[in-house]
């Protein structure tokens, strides 16, 4: 039995819905918690630490009944580049896609500045990606740079 | 220009920095007008300052203009806890243009937003300061000639400095080559380091203030502060090791400057300040030219 059987065999399968793939371990709550599924009502199914020939490890998230649009989707890129959505419809794989880093972020990051305005009055927090790759965001209002070390989640 | 807020440097290009400072010659010759006889300019300074607020006040003044507001935040709403947001509200139905300084970061570019009316950013905490960056501009020009190709020396406290930050990504357009004087605990972010990699410039960096000297165009002398040390010998230390004397100036260029912000405290002695080649106190001078031509041009008198 190959690595993906087992994989897929310790989450069971949904019927429709999406499957997020590729996940780095350590990143699970957080992807959960940036597609605010933690108030989803419909079944969620999460593993975390799954062996992945390519990263070594991984996590991996199933919600049943929901299709996300791409630029609901993209917002994880920050904390899992490399994640692979996968759209199910009765059970076969309709549409395989990655996640993609947006140019812009708006609202779902925090800035790192606590002398920031975002920080202190009612504004929400837009950042411009400016590396993709090693993750840097500055702040459209105090031009600081988050970084993958300094990031926290709304 | 006209209506267009100035947050940040690079809200504005180069060829209409280029603009701002051409007209600040032409103020600099007639500094006395009364083109803003029909304007109210409103002063927001959310904490202290001295030359910036007072070279804003005095070059409104000497366009004939009028000038509301305050000189520090206690008395007023602020402090019986109305948001930044609602006191810009308020304050742009009153005036046709708003000074602010503000030690939010972030508080300037968010007030251009909301405001029905400009925005001049006089400094908003170590973020930004560009008027500070144009007068600095144009009291480059006056002493050099010219903008493009100088040996720039910056010494002190690169890492906060926010007059420093401003200061080098407006040199980027020019093909100015960086000589980084400062502590290792005080160098230059990376943030601001990245315009001078985009722009593929030379710059270079030191620890020591001498070996730069006889290199430079220009020196730009900064405060280093006390309040960014947890450890006041560490503070003790790394203050004395930048004070500039007259005797270091000696075997300089013919064009060699020395500049400075101010407010200095011991990083340049006062035995330099009557050297022909200490600028400091025309540099502030040059301020309120800048901030006339500034001022006309974002509300479209010239």
């Amino acid at each position: 039995m190959n690595n993906k059987k087992v994989t897929e065999l310790k989450v069971s399968a949904i019927e429709n819905g999406t499957v997020i793939d590729h996940i780095p371990s350590n990143a699970v709550f957080q992807v959960i918690r940036i597609l605010k599924l933690e108030r989803f009502e419909n079944m969620v199914l999460f593993a975390t630490n799954l062996e992945s020939k390519k990263y070594g490890t991984k996590g991996i998230i199933k919600v049943s009944g929901k299709y996300f649009a791409p630029e609901e989707l993209n917002k994880i890129s920050l904390v899992a580049p490399h994640a692979s959505v996968i759209e199910i419809h009765d059970f076969q794989v309709k549409n395989k896609t990655v996640v993609e880093t947006p140019d812009k972020i708006r609202g779902i990051v925090k800035c790192f500045n606590p002398n920031c305005i975002t920080n202190i009055e009612e504004v929400p927090a837009i950042f411009t990606v400016v590396d993709k790759d090693d993750i840097r965001l500055k702040c459209h209002y105090c031009e600081k740079i988050t970084t993958r070390n300094t990031i926290e989640f709304r | 220009m006209k209506n267009k807020s100035l947050v940040s440097i690079n809200d504005y290009t180069k060829e209409e920095q280029l603009r701002i400072l051409e007209l600040a010659k032409e103020f600099e010759k007639q500094p006395v007008q009364t083109i803003l006889q029909d304007h109210v300019i409103a002063s927001l300074f959310f904490e202290p300052s001295t030359r910036t607020r007072l070279s804003f006040e005095s070059a409104v003044n000497r366009l004939g203009g009028k000038v509301v507001g305050f000189s520090e935040a206690s008395n007023t709403s602020v402090k019986k806890g109305e948001s930044l947001r609602d006191t810009i509200l308020t304050i742009a139905n009153y005036s046709d243009l708003i000074v602010m300084r503000n030690p939010i970061e972030g508080s300037a570019r968010f007030a251009s937003e909301i405001s029905s009316v400009p925005i001049i950013n006089a400094g908003d905490g170590a973020n930004q300061h560009p008027t500070q960056t144009l007068l600095d501009l144009y009291s480059i020009l006056k002493t050099q000639g010219t903008l493009d190709n100088l040996e720039v020396a910056m010494v002190g406290d690169l890492k906060y400095g926010r007059t420093i930050h401003s200061l080098v990504i407006a040199l980027c357009n020019f093909n100015t080559t960086f000589h980084l004087v400062s502590p290792v605990e005080l160098k230059l972010p990376s943030s601001v380091k990245m315009h001078i990699k985009e722009k593929q410039l030379a710059y270079h960096q030191y620890t020591d203030m001498e070996e730069v000297i006889p290199k430079a165009d220009l020196l730009y002398m900064t405060r280093i502060q006390r309040e960014r040390f947890s450890d006041p010998l560490e503070y003790e230390r790394i203050k004395n090791a930048y004070n500039l004397h007259r005797d270091m100036i000696g075997q300089t260029k013919e064009n060699f400057r020395v500049l400075h912000p101010l407010p200095r405290v011991s990083e340049i002695n006062i035995n330099v300040d009557d050297s022909p080649k200490a600028y400091y106190f025309e540099q502030a001078l040059n301020g309120v030219f800048v901030r006339q031509a500034l001022i006309a041009s974002i509300l479209g008198l010239k």
